[in-house]
Parts: structure tokens; sequence; C-alpha cells
């Protein structure tokens, strides 16, 4: 593939080479093959089985397995409420997750809480993990969802590596 | 059967028993005092016209100024005979009750969570501890003046479960076990 | 020789894992392979569901019901339906009864549908799950069909139906109804005779009817060890005394048999949702007259004032409900869903218990896997079909 304006660089315009930074090489690798850790814990979990399957295939994007360990993974979604008992779990499942790492609260209830305002709810994921991207919707549908890994996407292309 | 038969029934076989019934718009309903609690269950499962081999629920309804304040409702199924029951046992917020979880083993987790939700004793339970709430929460969150929100921020470390000593002390034997 | 010390092995099977359904944690002692003890500990998905509908009026406390048990949403909200209109007296006509019972049913075969595909899947056949959510799709089409969502309709109200069903609706079901049976014909042929599937849940995870109900435990797992108790039959509700089907029953039960009174179920499930199809009529009372508690179809609100009156008041302070307590089973995909409803006379609920079959399931957990292998921990939690929202409400 020869880029449109080589001449300008000196090449000649039917090499195919390629020019780019490392930096935008690294952030394409990274967001091209994001794997998530499995951290389904209700409703929203059957979701993004859903999402997984063959209908709304997550692998066109790349998140072709769900690790089932988190330090193999780079990407955590937190899909459905969150429990007080459950929270020092997860962010013992987050600090296990090797850099870079991102987190996609998925759902309502973990973005804010969802219907359930009340003592045994963490009323937002956001109080104890860094989020990068929220989906609202209660469960959100796979599209949704699978619109919300593109904009963590676009975010990792923007972000420095 | 109606809450009358049943009372009739089990009158005879459990001596010094006082039931009463209950309201009910379903199926029969008996009161049960707590000192005849054990006696009564374990007629109703053996009689062979009750035969209640099933403990469906457990649960507890608080009713909170008034005196008694929880009534802790037991759902029973007879399977043989397709007979439904329901026993209530009115309870103050100290008083004990004992555990039927000799008459039927499904009663052990749902009497934990009676405790854990509401903070009904039972007697003679082997393991009555939190079910649903962490284990070092404070208060039984189905009471009435228990509130529903609390604005408080979330535990995200297990507190350690040995002291620090111990910690070093285990360091220090695991470095001598592996140099020699 | 100095004295060989062998001490047991204690694992977590955390909250977060790929096989426990959801967020159970299992605190196995092994010795090398073998299972020698198993403490289940729960909560880690407690939302308080109970305490919340208290806050709330009585209608609104639908959406919270359906999300406990998120397998069989709409099998909860039938329940909390029908305790509802029973404390209130109501009573439903029949073309919403043959649509509840035609909901309660396509729920079942979801429901089932990802108990066979994680079954499967954590035994080792992991196509299953891709196929089996492939069917769910169709019967999430139809939930969007008729409630515009796909998980959580809201359907089911207090009083009837939300609205009317919508225009394409038999023909949806019926080409469901046509595709599924050969698909379940070829899922049986992928599992049934396998010879590594039998294997591996043949004489694994045995409980007996005696136990089974000394436990708790109704529903499949009772029917797999031979008793025939289904709330269908033994106490009707919403006109199932009308429909003509059976109660699959197997004898051994062990995780093989609950497969197969699962898979049996699907096809019993087809047979009534055949025959409520056809009493369905494409439109006509979709709820009961009762105006203190159904709301006036919207045309009216916007042109009547009596409409707009009621619409008003059932929405802004709900409907009042009788005094006193009642208590309706139900039969769900797991077992006996039951709603213990104690209304105090105003337009909040006093107390909602939901009787959650999955708690008892996984307290009958190590009364099974006792003796076991690793291996078999995993078949004998899929075959007890927990649902965590279930479990903890």
């Amino acid at each position: 593939m020869a880029q449109p304006d080589a001449h300008l660089h000196g090449l000649d315009s039917e090499l195919p080479i390629i020019t780019t930074t490392v930096e935008k090489i690294v952030q394409w690798a990274r967001r091209s093959a994001i794997w998530p850790a499995q951290f389904g814990l209700a409703c929203c979990a059957i979701e993004m089985m859903a999402m997984v399957a063959s209908r709304y295939d997550i692998a066109r994007f790349g998140a072709e397995v769900f690790r089932g360990s988190p330090r193999q993974s780079d990407l955590m979604i937190v899909a459905g409420r969150l429990s007080r008992k459950m929270a020092p779990a997860m962010r013992r499942v987050y600090d296990q997750m090797p850099e870079p790492k991102w987190v996609i609260s998925m759902g309502a209830c973990a973005s804010i809480g969802g219907v359930f305002d009340n003592y045994a709810i963490v009323q937002g994921v956001d109080q104890i993990v860094p989020v990068d991207v929220f989906v609202p919707g209660c469960p959100p549908r796979p599209e949704s969802l699978i619109y919300g890994i593109v904009q963590l996407q676009q975010k990792i292309a923007r972000s420095r590596a | 059967m109606n809450s009358h038969q049943v009372i009739e029934t089990l009158t005879p076989l459990v001596p010094g028993a006082s039931y009463e019934a209950g309201a009910s718009i379903d199926f029969a309903t008996l009161y049960v005092p707590a000192s005849s609690l054990v006696d009564t269950c374990l007629a109703l499962r053996n009689t062979p016209s009750l035969r209640f081999n099933v403990l469906v629920e457990v649960t507890a309804a608080d009713y909170f100024p008034r005196e008694p304040r929880f009534e802790v409702v037991y759902h029973l199924l007879s399977v043989p005979n397709r007979l439904r029951l329901r026993l209530k046992v009115r309870a103050s917020a100290d008083a004990a009750i004992p555990t039927v979880q000799g008459v039927w083993p499904a009663a052990g987790w749902l009497e934990r969570e009676v405790w854990d939700m509401f903070g009904v004793v039972f007697d003679g339970h082997p393991d009555l501890r939190r079910l649903l709430m962490p284990d070092d929460w404070e208060g039984h969150p189905q009471r009435k003046d228990y509130p529903v929100q609390i604005r408080k921020v979330p535990q995200t470390y297990e507190p350690l479960e040995i002291s620090e000593e111990e910690f070093r002390a285990n360091l220090e034997r695991d470095r001598l076990k592996r140099t020699h | 020789m100095a004295e060989l010390h062998t001490e047991t092995m204690t694992v977590n099977m955390g909250p977060q894992h790929p096989s426990t359904h959801g967020v159970l944690r299992l605190v196995l002692e092994l010795d090398g392979e073998v299972v020698q003890s198993a403490t289940p500990s729960i909560g880690y998905l407690h939302t308080g569901i109970e305490k919340t509908a208290e806050q709330k009026k009585w209608q609104q406390v639908i959406p919270l019901v359906e999300r406990m048990d998120y397998l069989a949403a709409q099998s909860n909200s039938l329940a909390y339906a029908l305790s509802v209109e029973k404390l209130l007296g109501l009573e439903m006509p029949q073309r919403v009864k043959d649509i509840r019972v035609l909901i309660a049913e396509l729920q079942r075969i979801a429901s089932h549908l990802i108990w066979l595909g994680t079954h499967a899947m954590e035994i080792g056949a992991v196509s299953m799950l891709f196929y089996a959510i492939r069917e769910r799709e169709l019967l999430m089409n139809i939930n969007e069909l008729i409630a515009g969502f796909r998980f959580f309709p809201s359907y089911i109200r207090i009083g009837g139906l939300r609205e009317d069903l919508s225009r394409g609706f038999h023909e949806a079901v019926n080409a469901f109804l046509d595709r599924f049976p050969k698909k379940l014909d070829e899922y049986e042929g992928l599992l049934s005779k396998n010879d590594i599937f039998m294997r591996r849940t043949q004489g694994v995870g045995v409980i007996s009817q005696q136990d089974a109900f000394a436990w708790g435990l109704l529903g499949p797992i009772a029917r797999a060890s031979g008793s025939n108790y289904d709330v269908r039959k033994y106490f009707p509700y919403s006109g199932y005394e009308s429909y003509d089907f059976e109660v699959p029953t197997e004898a051994e039960g062990d995780v093989y048999a609950r497969y197969r009174v699962r898979m049996r179920e699907l096809r019993e499930c087809v047979k009534i949702c055949r025959q409520a199809i056809k009493r369905i009529t494409p439109s006509g009372a979709w709820a009961c007259d009762d105006p203190r508690v159904v709301p006036p179809p919207k045309d009216k609100v916007y042109t009547e004032m009596e409409a707009l009156i009621q619409h008003f008041l059932i929405y802004s302070q709900g409907f009042t409900v009788p005094a006193g307590d009642v208590y309706v089973p139900v039969e769900g995909p797991r077992g006996e869903h039951g709603v213990y409803a104690v209304s105090d006379g105003t337009n909040r609920p006093w107390r909602i218990k939901m009787r959650a079959p999955s708690l008892l399931a996984i307290q009958a957990l190590p009364t099974l896997i006792k003796g076991g292998l690793i291996a078999d921990v995993v078949a004998v939690i899929g075959s007890n079909d927990v649902v965590m929202g279930d479990c903890d409400r």
C-alpha cells in the first residue's frame, strides 16, 4: 500500500511502505486485541454473554477470548450490581490485572447504583476502580456494549502509550 | 384443611401447646408459641394424616411499633397430602426461638438469613452467623428502624486475618526452612 | 523414616470464577482431587431488593422483583402479580391467563436454554453456549415485540398485562415453536449419548427423593429423584389446570437425570405453548376490569376526564391493598418460586419475601459434592442451576 503523498517525503510512491510512529503502532495493537476478564456479576453478565455469542459477535472487535484469570487480561467489564461484600474481591481482581488496563462499567448498577439505592449496593464502581467508559442501560443492549468497547478503542487510540 | 382442623389434629399430639388460628385468605395459618415449636414441627412431619415433609420457607416480618415486634413465619408443604400450612411464631427483639433444623435440614440457612436480616436468635442452631451481609456488618438491615440508604465509603480491603507479629514470625520461619 | 504427614489442601473457588454461576464462593478442602468438605459462602450479590420494595408502591415493585432471578424474570413478576391480585381479590379474564401461561413457558424455555448452554460449556462442550444463545435471541426478539425490552419486559403487571399484544406476535411465536423442536433434537443428539458427557454426569451428585425434600429442593432436582411434584399440577394457578402436559420424572437423582428432566421439560413447554397460542386471540382483553388498579388506555386518557383522573391517581399515589398476608407459589424454572406478601392496608408493601430455590440448592451443595472430585463440583453446580441473584436477592 503506498502513501498518497509519498513523493513529498522523497519516496517512490509505488513502494509498499507505511510510515507511522511507534506510539501509533503500539496503541493500534493494544486496542485491536482487548481481552476482557470475566467479571460478570448479575443480569448484565447475561447480556455480556449474548454479546459474546454469534449474533453480536464481539470477536470481530478483537475481544477474542474472555480470560478466566485477571492476570492475563486487559479489560475488566464490570457487568452487574456490585454489593458491599463483593467490593474487596473486585478491588483485588483489578489489582491483579497487569498494566495497561481499562475498566468498562456496564449497566446502570455499576455506573451509579442503578435501581438499587440502598444499604447493600455500592453506588457506582468508580468509587473503587477508575472507570474509562460508562455504558448505561438496565441491562444495556449488546449493541450498546459494543459501542462502549468501540469508544474505548478510540480512547486508546487517542491516548499516549 | 382449614386452620381449625389442623389445630384439632395437633392438640392431642402436642400436649401443653396452645394454638391460635390466624386470619388467612389462602391456606391454614396457626400461631404457635415458641416453646412448643419443635414438638409441633415433629408432629406435623411425622403424623400420616399431615405429613408435612418439606419446609418451603422461613421468614420474618417486622411490625415495628407493635410488641412483640417480629413474627417468624414458617411455610410448610405436604407433598403426599397436597397441603400447605403457615406457622407463625411471635418474637420480641431479644427473645430466642428454638431452631427446627433437627426436623428439616433446610432450615439451616433460612434461619441464618432471618438472624442476619432481623436479629432473631435461634437457640440450638449450630452455625448462627451472617449469611448475606459481610461478616463484620453491624445492624440488622431489614428491621424497620434500619435506614434504606446509607452513605458509607465501601471497604475495599479485607482486614488481615493474622496479626503483624504472626505475619513476621511466618516469614522468618519460611526463610529458615528454605535455607537448610 | 520420618512420619509421613498428609493434610488436606484448602482451595478457594472465589467469588470471581468462570464456573460458579455468578458470585458464589466455595471453600473446598481437598485430599488430592477428592473433596472432603465444601463450605459455600454467599451474599456477594445481596441487593436488598426486599427492603427497597418496602419503599416503593405496589406496582413499582415489579421491575425490582424481575431483577431478582434474572434468568426467569417473568416468572418472578408473575408470582408477585398473582400474590397481590390474591390480596386484592381480583380475577383475571381467560385471555390474560392464557397469555401469562404462554409468557411463563417461553421464559422457562429461555432459562433452560441458558442452563443448557452454560452447563454443557462447563462440562466441555463449549459450542453449546453459542447454540443456546442463538435460540434465546429469538425469544428476546419476542419479548422486544411485546414490550420493547429484551430482558426485563415488565409486561406482567398487577391487574393483567401492560398493554395488548403487538401485531406479528402470533407469527413470531409460531415460527419459534416450529423451529425449536428440531433444534432440541440436534442438541440432544450432541449430548445425550455422548460418552464424555455421560461419564462426567452419571453417578455424580446423587440425591435421594427424601433428602431432596428434607433440604427443601423442589423443581427439577426433586423430579430427577423420582418425585412428580410440580406446582402447576398440585396447586394450579393462572389456568394451568386446563392445559394438557406431563411432568417428566427420572429416578436416579444424578446430574444426568437432571439433564434429562430439563430436556424433557423443554419439550413439554413447547406443547403448552402451542396450546396457549391457539387460544389467544390477536386482540382482546389485556387486563381485568378494576379501575383502581388498571390504568386506562392512553387514547381515553387524552380525551376523557374520568380516565385522566384515574390515570393520575394510579400513577401518583397507587392503589391500596387490603391488609393481610398471602403466599402464592409458582413453578419457576428452578423450582418453586413464591412470594410472601404482607400488606398493612396502604399503598406500599409492608413486607415482600421471595422464596429462593437457589438458596436451598446451594445449601444442599456440600452433601452433593462430598466425596467427589473437583471436576464433579463444576458439574453439580451447573446441574443445580443456581442463579446468584435469586439466592442473594
